[in-house]
């Protein structure tokens, strides 16, 4: 392919481009340097350089400098959880396209169960999959499919990776939840 | 006293005057000397009066009772054995500063325990042992327990390594603990019942800091201790202890002068916020204030009455306080010195410290969610402009904010000169003033031109060579420098490492620095105590370099896994009298 159709960031007619020369660590006049730190994360840019250098968004380590043990008081864990978020897919059976929810926003089980019936108009069995309704099923870390409900709440979040609701006649041989 | 000269044959330290050009004698009688000098307590004077002569040097070594050593690494316990004789007070500080910030790896280093081995056999009258950012093992702290029988005191900064074993060994064995103090030194295996081990009549304990413990404390046993601890001036419990557990507490030791509360959110009847109330109300020497996870305007008002003497103030962990209840509070604490607390109060917040605080001089504002990538709450350069009107003799402030701009910074230090710590953290990497889009160069500018005072500098946002041509020029008493994700190219830090002459500790993570920048202060090291500098632009060949022409410099590189090989990601320059680590794990390569 043609250099001149390559996409690159550097100037009409220059050879590399300025990640390029920053990974072989040639450096270009000071005023012009515009290195990418060895981690990836881009360096500050000259003032004559209008474009600021943006800002990452990946976790940097050990930034904000902020000691290990201020993380842990109880309000900053909780909103860092919450912040964080945990989306599955939510399919239904027989539905054309699928869902996606963030599992951190339910505080139980009930909640949850509450949440899909509106979000799917049905009604889920709570107790006791008797067959005739909707029950709800999910993949586990191991790709396993297993019954809701069975499992500690803090358990489920940590290990569900994907909701099913299942239609009743399907579920049967998954048992009773609670 | 009228010196009588002595004759060079009865002194012990004789060795001057056989070799080189002859002194005149001295003046003073050695005892002279060694009166005079058991009132020099500063280690930095010791260090100056250690070097005029060899006599002084002599009297000066043994006359040190305390020894202070600011990096385990530069020095030998052997070596230090030879030299002192009579130590009954130590700190150590290990590891270096961006440890905290989990950047090392674990099993670094900066284990104690040959520095114990060799304390019990050489000092065994040891009273004091401070540690910070050290590793210190329950096989250690039994050491320590079991080897000093007039230890008394121990505090433990950033430390790790240890369980609630070794603590309760320190517990069981010392009979005339004066001091425990385990701080920010949190490990998730320290749990609370050593606190219990305390023998039935100890009772010599003045200082208890727990505050970092994650887990739960037998409270009758505590309420014990404190009862029969009748000189208790420090207390700071951690967080599973609840409000009314802190008032029979506070029932025990109203002298308190330093108090760290538990968790500031309870249920309390009618009949126990009194109670409560009242025991605060008893604590007239308060000074020092910490704790109050938690906490709330429902609950604060029970402060009130202890608050008159209050000079610290530290509401880091209370990261529930908003403005209008933390602006209320201020309102009953009018001789505040030092305050720090969560960035949930707000510019609003900041402002009734500007209002409320005339003497305030330290200023510390911690991010209550560091991990937000949005930064959307939290102070700006508004809240540090209030503080800088109403408080003039402001000289130590740390501030994460969430954007800054230079016009703020210049107005700040006009209001504030005398900033002898100024650490400003603009949380984004690399962000501009965010009003003009430029790079916070003339901020820092302004804080070195206009601050004659400036010891210790923490540098952000986007900035270019520029800030470090002013720094290095400007910055006559900068002892320690901090910076990360700025400048544009090697010339940034040569300003540094050719200005700044009282330059000691510079630490640099992801700058484009590269090999240049590293041997433009081959000279400099060696008079300071350390360089850390992470994910530049530093490669191997570099560091090999600064070896090879300084014998007295240990370059450490830590290799990590999956790095290019010729690139040096995180390198560890410091001063050495000691050679090469001899407990480098093999990922540290001294080189």
């Amino acid at each position: 392919m043609p250099a001149d159709l390559n996409l690159r960031l550097g100037l009409p007619g220059s050879d590399q481009t300025d990640v390029d020369a920053a990974k072989s660590n040639k450096r270009a006049s000071p005023e012009k340097a515009e290195d990418t730190a060895s981690n990836g994360v881009p360096a500050a840019k000259s003032a004559d350089d209008h474009e600021t250098a943006p800002a990452p968004k990946a976790q940097i380590v050990g930034w904000p400098p902020v000691k290990s043990y201020r993380k842990s008081t109880a309000a900053a864990v909780k909103k860092a959880e919450a912040e964080s978020g945990m989306y599955v897919k939510v399919s239904m059976d027989g539905a054309p396209y699928l869902r996606k929810i963030d599992i951190k926003l339910y505080n139980g089980y009930s909640h949850l169960l509450t949440a899909l019936e509106d979000m799917f108009k049905l009604s889920i069995e709570r107790e006791g999959y008797k067959g005739s309704e909707y029950a709800p099923a999910y993949e586990d870390k191991d790709g396993d499919l297993m019954l809701v409900g069975d499992v500690p709440w803090e358990m489920f979040m940590s290990s569900c990776k994907r909701l099913r609701i299942m239609r009743g006649a399907d579920a049967r041989g998954l048992g009773c939840a609670q | 006293m009228d010196p009588e000269p002595k004759k060079p044959e009865d002194s012990p330290s004789n060795s001057g005057n056989s070799h080189g050009p002859v002194h005149p004698q001295s003046p003073f009688p050695d005892e002279a000397l060694e009166k005079v000098l058991s009132f020099v307590d500063s280690h930095k004077d010791r260090s100056s009066i250690s070097l005029v002569r060899k006599d002084w040097y002599n009297a000066e070594r043994w006359t040190r009772s305390k020894l202070f050593i600011g990096n385990c690494y530069a020095v030998s316990p052997e070596i230090v054995a030879k030299r002192f004789r009579r130590i009954k007070s130590v700190t150590l500080k290990g590891k270096p500063r961006f440890s905290d910030f989990n950047m090392l790896p674990l099993d670094w280093g900066a284990d104690v325990y040959p520095w114990l081995v060799m304390f019990a056999k050489v000092y065994p009258f040891l009273e004091e042992l401070r540690l910070k950012r050290m590793t210190i093992t329950d096989e250690g702290l039994e050491l320590l327990a079991k080897s000093f029988p007039c230890f008394k005191a121990l505090s433990l900064s950033s430390c790790d390594g240890f369980t609630e074993n070794g603590l309760k060994a320190i517990a069981s064995h010392c009979r005339n603990l004066t001091e425990v103090n385990i701080q920010d030194s949190i490990t998730e295996d320290v749990g609370g019942g050593w606190l219990s081990c305390f023998p039935e009549n100890f009772s010599s304990l003045e200082i208890l800091n727990f505050s970092s413990l994650n887990g739960d404390v037998n409270f009758d046993d505590l309420e014990r201790l404190v009862s029969r601890c009748k000189l208790l001036r420090v207390l700071k419990v951690n967080e599973s202890i609840t409000l009314d557990e802190l008032q029979r507490l506070l029932v025990h030791a109203p002298r308190l002068t330093e108090l760290g509360t538990g968790s500031f959110l309870q249920e309390l009847t009618p009949r126990q916020y009194e109670e409560i109330e009242t025991a605060f109300c008893n604590c007239r020497n308060l000074q020092v204030l910490s704790g109050l996870w938690e906490a709330t305007s429902v609950y604060l008002p029970l402060l009130y009455g202890a608050c008159a003497s209050l000079t610290f103030l530290n509401l880091s962990v209370a990261t529930t306080l908003q403005s209008g209840e933390f602006a209320k509070f201020l309102a009953h604490c009018p001789n505040l010195r030092c305050l720090w607390v969560s960035d949930t109060v707000e510019d609003k917040g900041l402002e009734a410290v500007g209002l409320s605080c005339p003497l305030l001089e330290e200023l510390r504002v911690y991010p209550a969610d560091p991990y937000d990538r949005d930064h959307l709450d939290g102070v700006t350069e508004l809240g540090f402009l209030a503080v800088s009107r109403g408080c003039p003799k402001l000289h130590y402030v740390l501030y994460f904010c969430r954007r800054m701009t230079n016009a703020a910074v210049v107005t700040i230090v006009q209001n504030c000169p005398n900033f002898t710590h100024f650490r400003l953290c603009i949380m984004t990497p690399s962000q501009p003033d965010y009003l003009t889009n430029e790079p916070m160069d003339e901020a820092f500018g302004a804080v070195v031109k206009t601050c004659p005072k400036i010891k210790r500098l923490s540098v952000s946002g986007l900035l270019t060579d520029r800030t470090f041509e002013y720094i290095g020029k400007y910055a006559k008493d900068l002892e320690t420098l901090s910076v990360a994700f700025a400048g544009s190219s090697d010339w940034g830090m040569q300003c540094i490492m050719e200005g700044c002459p009282k330059l000691r500790k510079l630490e640099i993570r992801d700058c484009p620095f590269g090999d240049a920048a590293l041997l433009s202060g081959r000279e400099k090291y060696e008079m300071m105590r350390s360089l850390w500098m992470s994910a530049c632009s530093v490669t191997m060949k570099g560091c090999r370099l600064l070896a090879r022409e300084s014998p007295r410099l240990n370059v450490e590189v830590i290799r990590e896994e999956g790095g290019n090989e010729a690139q040096a990601l995180k390198v560890y320059v410091y001063r050495s009298v000691a050679g090469p680590r001899q407990d480098a794990p093999p990922f540290v390569l001294t080189l």
